[in-house]
């Protein structure tokens, strides 16, 4: 079974990705949910296989001409915003992953 | 873990700075001081903002500065600056900042469990309040402690 994939990408290196990525793996812990998370920044990204896309709003863009989900997240250390957000999404794809 | 790097000597309050490379100097020049880093360290922090854009403002008012470890990071080490008055890095939504974090590390494992405290730190509104506001280290330590508590 395919688990669901996850990218979670920042500008440049993955300092800032790894907190976004650190606080969605607790909100997936909270929610039971199961998927594998990993950090990219623009260098990695684009071309990685993922299901889902988070990122900030500043380069959303470049992840919309893509067929593949994406969201973007203001506050990176805000699990309500990033359950707000995600959750849905997530929720949806694993429904159609089964 | 946290308290091992935030300590009286790496954190500065109230801090007054003309610009945003200014504001990151002061946090990377912590960092120096502690020897976790070289200079060109912390001029590769300011560069990354320079070619990036203000990436680094992850949430309202804060700033989490870092490069690549080749940059010259020497070990694991943070600092904790805070801005009076707040600094405009350009960063729409988020601006303007009030608490940068200085940030680096030799290897890719060693540093989560550090990025996980301070996310855990800053996380929290009533935290992040507190931090601003806090006129002396021991106030931010404290506020530390309890989080590590929590």
């Amino acid at each position: 079974m395919h688990q669901l994939r996850i990218m979670v990408v920042c500008g440049f290196g993955l300092g800032t990705s790894m907190i976004l990525k650190l606080k969605l793996d607790s909100v997936l812990r909270a929610s039971g949910l199961q998927a594998t998370t990993f950090c990219a920044d623009m260098t990695t990204g684009p071309g990685s296989a993922y299901d889902l896309v988070v990122t900030s709003h500043d380069l959303l863009p470049r992840f919309q001409q893509d067929h593949r989900p994406a969201i973007a997240i203001r506050n990176f250390l805000s699990e309500a915003e990033i359950s707000e957000k995600g959750l849905p999404v997530i929720r949806q794809l694993l429904q159609v992953e089964r | 873990m946290l308290a091992d790097y935030l300590t009286p000597a790496t954190i500065r309050l109230r801090v007054g700075a003309d610009g945003w490379p200014a504001a990151l100097q002061q946090a990377g020049n912590l960092l120096v001081g502690a020897g976790a880093c070289t200079p060109g360290y912390v001029a590769a922090m300011v560069e990354a903002v320079e070619t990036l854009g203000p990436y680094i403002v992850l949430a309202p008012g804060l700033a989490f500065a870092h490069a690549r470890p080749e940059a010259g990071a020497l070990r694991l080490g943070a600092s904790l600056v805070t801005l009076d008055p707040p600094v405009w890095f350009g960063a729409a939504e988020n601006d303007p900042v009030a608490v940068v974090v200085a940030f680096c590390t030799c290897d890719d494992q060693g540093h989560i469990e550090l990025l996980a405290e301070l996310a855990h730190l800053l996380g929290d509104a009533q935290r992040h309040t507190r931090i601003r506001a806090a006129e002396d280290a021991d106030e931010v330590l404290a506020v530390v402690r309890r989080a590590g508590q929590g």
